[in-house]
Parts: structure tokens; C-alpha cells; sequence
């Protein structure tokens, strides 16, 4: 009757080590470590790079625990937080010689010291949220509005610009509100106008409407168009930001898209919060000019001679030298848009620029007059420049689109397009939300958490013990079980922990033993009714099942509600919650069950059950 | 040890009406104070900046409203948080200045005072993004709401959905009416515990509804208002353990948790406490006024007659 199947006890053990595996990660701590990373995407950091860090600390005198290459970045665990800094004060001298333009970025980090075979088995210790870190977390709305009255305003201006060109008068073309509106004149052709919209801005969709006084043709962005925007205008975006962020040697940061607008950034361990702030609010500013192909010039670049007056030296990305001169031909606000793709006639990857017209008539001018002459476009981020490309000028271009293809390779291609792109964000951002907390903190509330859980545990554990002996001391056995399997699958799960999961923690603890209460209870009174002692443990625990059942899902409606619309902290507090009550159920019937059979079961003549009192009614 | 050495049943049910009368005043007065005192919404709901410091001896609360007086902040809050070294500020949006403007110059106000002064933590939330969290959370009151009942009325019958519903709603707003008398503080971590009193309490009245639907098939002579007595006699002393050691929890919370955790372990506290009460008085006895009788949860017809002498008979 009490008695289970071996295969259930088999899964009993499995999930109890299981749950110890996974728990354990948490509980190793954290090393401090340097991290370094490549700034370029052309520079590799792998085994040789590895030695040259190594040696390097070796001659500070500096012991290294333990080294790793991940991902694109090296990581190099030390003894103590002292130590960490003097590493990076010694890798910062050896690797960025020049501090105007560091190669690598030397990024403290905190590792854990869980053994690498945990690790393997994918054993991680749970994220901890940034409440339990300090760190600091922005949430940027994106002005979508911004990003799409930008194209609507650039195609008015370009379709002016065409009209003109094409003789065609009319009475005005204006943005308004969300439509470009183009006020034709009685006697101007319509379907030539028709011809031209079609041609010039295919994006919209036009509409024209007849009136003797002259027609009129409204056009509104497609709707496809408007999300191709918004999706460019997020991703390019967020590409920016992670440019930017490199910056700042934060490991481990979180951008992310939220929603249809949003990006979410959480930086932690990050302590100069207004640093952090100025670094997202800037943006890179895109420029044209001539390269310097004078006598002087030349041997300028070869290094041979300085700089001649009017010239400015700059760097490409692989590191060589661009003597460009000081008038700016264009700059990123001619810039419409540009696209990765390959060149039309030797289908070579490249990047399909579009400018808009008052830049195509620039551009168009100035390749007309310098066929065979090199064009270099400079990226310029916190007044420095880096040549993003330099190619030689082959015709006159006009019409606005412009091909930059050679020597590129595919993902080159895309590099550049998207440097292109940044030059200005696609739309504005704002700061909505932001939450920063200090390191002291985020320590200080894992003690607060830990502190309340250990306690209260402790507490419940003994009162249940006193009360129903026995039976008592298996239901706590059950709570620890509880406990474990809920740190394990949330560590496998690698969710946040924040400190209402915490509390999230405590709280799942002191419900879950209610299941185990209705059974200790449920089996008190049966005894009392007068079963037998085996009778009663059956039935205490098939009656108290449909309970258990019905409570805990109404426990969990509300958690799941809470994980659907809470965000940040309550998410973290409803994900703990929601699965603390499916691990309790599991550890409150099968674990405690198995261990009560286990004990009890085998005894055929049972006489009686260390449950506590059954205090009879005389 | 046994706490509950009951011999007989308690006839909980007498005193229903008038505890229903009393559970009805106390639910409008909360109304009442919801309605003039409003709650103290937290800077996630309103919008605005939250700036925690802590100074190196007891803060000078006053020279620092005077700080802020000069900068141009009248009426802003400035309270202990926590222990009285640490200063909580919260400033109200500024139109002009972003967040970051806005805390370096009263972080820099606050230094040129001479004492040593760090910031531990600041918030700044945007008004949409507040007011939005304000929706969200109503919509999950009301989903939580509607689960809840959809589900009772599958196991159980709409009745008891229903009396279930009415009777933790009662406890939700008892809690915010003590958050509004006291203007305690109500953050998302306030929220997302009332939430969980929500899903707790109805966990309880189910506990006591399983019971009376046992007794109802157990007992067929008894009339339901003693079945009802009966049901919460057997459960009385698994309400009061359980609620004793969530209660512990609770209590550890309040005395480890810090302040963060504060309001959160006390909207939890008052859960409980009345969540006991809500489920025993309020839940059962509107459950018997809507008329609950054997023959909702159990479906008749399929019991043999025992005064029929051919009953069973098989020729």
C-alpha cells in the first residue's frame, strides 16, 4: 500500500542530485579577473595574443590563476582585487601604447570560480539582477515619429529638387503631419507627375485627388516601409550603442529590444554612472573629403615626411595612413542611407550609398572635376577620425547613388554600411527609465536575502519538527529538497535574480509547507478516526492531493499574471514564485511520500507513526 | 503537541452575520480612505527621480531640505531610509533637465555642504513608462481575477467562485486601505505582494471548500450550515500552522530584509492575517447565503434508494 515503485525512487535520486548539481555554482563566489578585448573587428584575440598577456603579467609579477579565451575576448583570473588593478594598469601600458587609440580594451570583471566541469555540464550560477550587483540599467525610447518625419521630410525635399529638374511646376510640396502633399497647378501634366512619384519616391503610396484649381497628390509611407524603418531605425540603434558601450570595458552588458521601441541597457559592476550616460548620448559624425595626392602628400602617408599644411593625417581600419585634406566635401547629414550589396557589374561585394540632393549635386560636381583622384570617408567619434574607406574616383557620379566596391569582403561590406549608418543615429533616443545602484548595495541586499530565507527556514524547520516529529522531520527534509530544486532549475534556466526573488523565495518557502501541513494534519485525523497507521498515511496523502492540486494552481494563476505584465524586479519575483510552487508540489507529494514509504512502508504490522500528538476526544 | 484539542465542532457560522458587519465597515472605511488619502504612490508610478544617500553620521535632514529649497525643489520628501544615516530623496520630474542633470546638481548641492556624502542608488522613471506600469499591473489584478474564478467554477460551482472572489478582494483592498491610512509607500514590489495575498488567501478558502464538498458527501444528514462548521473545524488547524509558518517567513523578511523589502513584508503580514479571518467568516458565510447545497458539487441520481428493498437486485 505504502510502497513505491523502484523507478520512482530512481527519479527521486536523480532530481536530489540534480538539484545539489545545479545549486552548487551559486555558491563558489566570484574571482577578480581582467578581460580583453579587441576594439577593431580586424584584430584577433587568440592563443599567440594569450602568451603575450600571460608574459606580460608574469614580468609585473603578478600571479594568474587561471586563463580562458572566450569568445573574442581573453580572460585572465587573479588572486585579489589589488591585483587586478595593478593588471590592468600593466596590460593597458603594453597593449595601447598610443591612449588616443587603444587597440584593446582592458576591462575589469568579476568570474566565477565554479570548476570548469560544472561548467562544461552547463552548471552556472544565477544572474544575478542588477539590484544584487549595482550596476546601472536605461531604458531608451526611440522616436519612431522623428525617424519617419526625417524620410518624409528628405523625400519631399529630394521631390522638389526633381520637379525642378524635370520642369514640372507646381503650387508646393510639404510635409504634414504624417503626408506629403504636393499642390499641383491646373495646367501641370498629371501623369507625368505620376511618372515621376512612381520614380523618385517609391516608398509611398500616392493618392491623387482632382479639383479644377489644380490637383493634388498626397502620399503616405507604406506600411511596410514604415516597419522596414522602424526595425532599421532600432537595429542601427542598437548597434550604436554596443560600439559605444565597448567603450566603457563593461563585461557582460545587456542591450536589448523591448517591445517595438525600446532599448533596454543594463551595465553592470559600471560605477561612473555619468560617464555611462555621456557615452550613450553621443554620436559619431560622418565626413567626405579629398585625399591629399600631392607630392608632399604622398610621402606623408609613406611616413616619410610630416604632414603638409592643410592635410590632416588619419587612419584607416588596418591601421594605414591617410593624408586627407582639411575642406569637407560632405557630411553624414547628405547621407540618406547605406546598404551592403554587390557591385552591378563585376559582382564584387559593396555599399550602395544613397544621398539626397543636395548632397548627390555636391558629390556629382566634385567627382566630375577629380576623375582618378582618391575620396576618403571619415568616421569621427569623440574628435577622433578613422578612414572607413578611400576608393579612387571613376566617374562623375550624380543621381545621388553611389558604389563603393573593392577589395571588401562580404562582412566588410556590411561593416562599413553600418558605420556609414551610425554616423548619426537613425533617431533620436531618450532616457525613460534608469535605475543605478552601488556596489555596496547590490552586496548588501544578497545579505538581506540570504539572511531572510536562512532564518525563517531555520524557524519553520524547527516548529515543524517539535509539532509532528517524525512525519516533521521529513517534511523539512521535503522543504530543504524544495529549496534546492528551485535554486537548481532557476539556474539552469539562468533567470535574474533580483531581491523580490528573493523575497520571492522566503515566501515560496513558508507556502510550501501548507502542503505538507495538509497531509501531516490529514493523517492526524485519520489516525484519530481510527484507521490503522498504514491506512491513514495512504489515505492522508490521496485525500490531501485534490487539495494540494486545486490551491497551488490558483497560486499560480496569479504568478503567471504577475510574470505577464510585471517587469523588472516583479518579473523576477514572479518567475521565482511561479516556480517555486511547481517544485513544491513535485517535492511535497513524490519526495515526501517516497521517504514516508521508505520508512513506513516496508513495516507490515505498523503499530504506530511518530506523527506527533493524535489527541483523542474522551 | 497538539494545539487544537477541539472536541466539537465550532459553530462558526452564528457568528457570521455579525463579523460580516463588522468586515463590511472595515471595508468601507478602507474605501473611504483609498478614496480621500489616496495611496503614496511610489516613483515607478508617477514618474520621477529617486535618489538614495548615505552619509558618514546621522543626516542632516534638515540642511538638506534647505538645499533643496535653494535649488529650487519646495515640498520635496526627504525621510530616513532605513537606518538614519541614509537619506531617501524623491524629486518630482523637471521638464527642462534630464535625470542625470537633475541628480548631479543636488548630489554637487550636497557635497558643497561639507559633509562626505555618496549616492547609493537613484531611480528615475519617465511618466509614460510609470503610467504604464500602473496599467500593467491593473491588468494583471484583473486576469489574476478572472482565472481565479473560471477556475472555481470548474472544480467547484460559481458559487463558491464567486464567494471565493468577493471574500480576497475584501483582503485587497483592507491592505491598500492600510497603505492608504498609513501612506505607506506603495512600489511594484507592494503590488506584486498583494498579488500574491491574492493567489494565498483564495489557496485557503479552496482548502475549506474542499472540506465542505468531503463533508457533503460524507455526512448526508447534516444541513449545510453545519457542514460548513464541520469543514472549518477540520481545517482550523491547518489554516493557523500554515499562516503561523508563512507568518515566520514573513517576520524574517521584516527583520533581514532591510528597507527595500519593507512595505512588501507588510502588505504580506496584513495578507495573512486577514487572509485567515477573510476565508473563514467572509468566504464561507457568503458562500451559504448564495444558497450552496449538497446537490451543486455532488451529482445526484446515481445513489440507490436504500428503502427500495428491490434496489441492487440483479436477475
Amino acid at each position: 500500500m505504502n510502497r513505491f515503485p523502484i523507478w520512482k525512487y530512481v527519479v527521486l535520486v536523480m532530481a536530489l542530485v540534480l538539484g545539489v548539481l545545479y545549486t552548487a555554482p551559486n555558491f563558489f563566489g566570484e574571482a577578480p579577473a581582467v578581460q580583453v578585448s579587441a576594439l577593431r573587428s580586424t584584430v584577433k584575440v587568440d592563443a599567440p595574443l594569450m602568451q603575450r598577456l600571460e608574459r606580460t603579467l608574469n614580468e609585473a609579477g603578478l600571479q594568474i590563476q587561471g586563463s580562458v579565451l572566450q569568445g573574442n575576448s581573453a580572460v585572465l583570473r587573479l588572486t585579489n582585487a589589488d591585483d587586478q588593478l595593478r593588471a590592468r594598469e600593466a596590460l593597458e601600458k603594453n597593449l595601447n601604447p598610443n591612449p588616443q587609440a587603444p587597440a584593446f580594451v582592458v576591462a575589469l570583471n568579476l568570474v566565477s570560480r565554479t570548476p570548469q566541469w560544472m561548467q562544461d555540464l552547463l552548471a552556472k550560477p544565477m544572474y544575478l539582477g542588477l539590484d544584487l550587483r549595482g550596476g546601472v540599467h536605461f531604458l531608451l525610447q526611440v522616436d519612431m515619429a522623428a525617424a519617419l518625419q526625417k524620410k518624409l521630410d528628405t523625400t519631399a525635399a529630394d521631390l522638389r529638387v526633381a520637379l525642378r529638374s524635370e520642369r514640372l511646376r507646381h503650387q508646393g510640396i510639404a510635409r504634414e503631419g504624417a503626408t506629403v502633399t504636393l499642390q499641383l497647378r491646373p495646367d501641370t501634366p498629371s501623369d507625368a507627375v505620376q511618372r515621376l512619384l512612381a520614380q523618385q519616391a517609391p516608398d509611398l503610396q500616392w493618392v491623387e485627388q482632382t479639383a479644377p484649381e489644380g490637383g493634388q497628390w498626397r502620399g503616405q509611407l507604406r506600411a511596410e516601409v514604415v516597419r522596414q524603418v522602424q526595425e532599421q531605425a532600432l537595429k542601427q540603434n542598437i548597434t550604436t550603442l554596443h560600439n559605444r558601450i565597448n567603450e566603457l570595458g563593461v563585461a557582460e552588458p545587456v542591450i536589448q529590444q523591448q517591445g517595438i521601441d525600446r532599448i533596454v541597457v543594463q551595465l553592470p559592476g559600471v560605477q561612473d554612472t555619468a560617464k555611462a550616460k555621456d557615452i550613450l548620448g553621443r554620436t559619431a559624425t560622418l565626413e567626405v573629403r579629398m585625399v591629399d595626392e600631392s607630392a608632399e602628400g604622398r610621402a606623408a602617408e609613406q611616413g616619410q615626411a610630416p604632414v603638409p599644411f592643410g592635410s590632416a593625417r588619419f587612419f584607416d581600419r588596418n591601421g594605414q595612413a591617410v593624408i586627407v585634406k582639411r575642406d569637407v566635401v560632405l557630411t553624414g547629414d547628405n547621407l540618406n542611407d547605406a546598404q551592403p550589396g554587390f557591385d552591378s557589374q563585376t559582382q564584387e561585394p559593396a555599399v550602395h550609398l544613397n544621398l539626397n540632393a543636395q548632397g548627390a549635386r555636391i558629390f556629382k560636381d566634385v567627382t566630375r572635376e577629380n576623375v582618378g583622384k582618391r575620396m576618403a570617408i571619415l568616421l569621427f567619434e569623440k574628435g577622433q577620425g578613422e578612414v572607413v574607406t578611400a576608393p579612387v574616383i571613376r566617374s562623375e557620379i550624380g543621381g545621388g547613388r553611389v558604389q563603393i566596391s573593392g577589395r571588401m569582403t562580404t562582412t566588410e561590406a556590411n561593416d562599413v554600411a553600418l558605420l556609414l549608418r551610425s554616423g548619426s543615429l537613425a533617431a533620436p533616443m531618450e532616457i525613460v527609465e534608469e535605475r543605478t545602484v552601488g556596489p555596496s548595495l547590490g552586496a548588501e541586499n544578497i545579505a538581506r536575502g540570504f539572511d531572510s530565507v536562512t532564518w525563517g527556514f531555520v524557524v519553520v524547520v524547527a516548529f515543524i519538527c517539535l509539532y509532528y516529529a517524525v512525519f516533521g522531520v521529513i517534511s523539512s527534509l521535503a522543504l530543504a529538497f524544495n529549496l534546492a530544486l528551485l535554486v537548481a532549475v532557476l539556474s539552469m534556466l539562468q533567470a535574474t535574480l533580483t531581491l523580490p526573488g528573493m523575497a520571492a523565495m522566503a515566501l515560496t518557502l513558508g507556502m510550501a509547507i501548507d502542503a505538507n501541513v495538509l497531509i501531516n494534519e490529514r493523517v492526524r485525523e485519520e489516525l484519530r478516526g481510527g484507521a490503522t497507521p498504514q491506512a491513514a498515511i495512504h489515505a492522508g496523502y490521496e485525500r490531501a492531493w485534490g487539495t494540494i492540486l486545486d490551491s497551488n494552481v490558483t497560486t499560480l494563476i496569479a504568478g503567471v499574471a504577475l510574470f505577464l505584465f510585471g517587469s523588472g524586479p516583479v518579473r523576477g519575483f514572479a518567475v521565482v514564485h511561479v516556480v517555486g510552487i511547481l517544485t513544491s508540489m513535485f517535492s511535497a507529494v513524490l519526495f515526501s511520500r517516497g521517504l514516508v514509504n521508505l520508512w513506513y512502508g516496508r513495516q507490515r504490522k505498523l503499530s504506530k507513526v511518530s506523527i506527533g500528538t493524535v489527541w483523542q476526544p474522551k | 503537541m497538539e494545539f487544537f484539542r477541539i472536541r466539537q465542532d465550532i459553530a462558526f457560522m452564528r457568528y457570521a452575520r455579525a463579523l460580516n458587519v463588522v468586515s463590511l465597515l472595515t471595508f468601507v472605511a478602507a474605501v473611504v480612505f483609498l478614496v480621500t488619502r489616496g495611496l503614496n504612490l511610489s516613483v515607478e508610478f508617477t514618474g520621477g527621480t529617486v535618489m538614495e544617500l548615505s552619509y558618514e553620521q546621522t543626516a542632516p535632514l534638515v540642511e538638506v531640505r534647505q538645499t533643496l529649497n535653494t535649488l529650487g525643489y519646495t515640498d520635496v520628501p526627504v525621510q530616513n531610509f532605513g537606518s538614519s544615516r541614509d537619506v531617501l530623496l524623491r524629486l518630482p520630474a523637471a521638464g527642462n533637465q534630464t535625470s542625470a542633470q537633475q541628480s548631479e546638481q543636488v548630489l554637487a548641492a550636497l557635497r558643497a555642504q561639507g559633509e562626505q556624502v555618496t549616492l547609493r542608488r537613484t531611480e528615475y522613471v519617465g511618466p509614460q513608462v510609470g503610467e504604464e506600469l500602473a496599467t500593467n499591473g491593473l491588468i494583471a489584478l484583473a486576469l489574476v481575477i478572472v482565472g481565479i474564478m473560471l477556475y472555481l467554477s470548474m472544480r467547484f460551482e460559481w458559487k463558491y467562485a464567486v464567494s471565493a472572489i468577493v471574500a480576497n478582494l475584501h483582503d485587497v483592498v483592507i491592505i491598500l486601505g492600510f497603505f492608504a491610512f498609513f501612506q505607506w509607500e506603495f512600489s511594484l514590489a507592494v503590488l506584486a505582494a498583494v498579488l500574491a495575498v491574492l493567489g494565498y488567501s483564495v489557496n485557503e478558502s479552496v482548502v475549506i471548500f474542499d472540506r465542505v464538498r468531503e463533508c457533503f458527501r460524507r455526512y448526508r444528514k447534516l444541513e449545510t450550515r453545519a457542514i460548513i462548521n464541520k469543514a472549518i473545524t477540520s481545517t482550523i488547524s491547518r489554516t493557523i500552522i500554515t499562516h503561523g509558518s508563512t507568518q515566520i517567513m514573513v517576520l524574517s523578511m521584516l527583520l533581514f530584509g532591510g528597507a527595500t523589502l519593507h512595505y512588501f513584508a507588510l502588505a504580506l503580514t496584513i495578507g495573512i492575517l486577514f487572509g485567515i479571518y477573510s476565508s473563514v467568516f467572509v468566504a464561507a458565510a457568503i458562500a451559504m447565503w448564495l444558497g450552496i447545497k449538497r446537490e451543486d458539487l455532488i451529482k445526484p441520481d446515481k445513489d440507490i434508494d436504500r428503502n427500495d428493498p428491490n434496489a441492487g437486485a440483479v436477475v
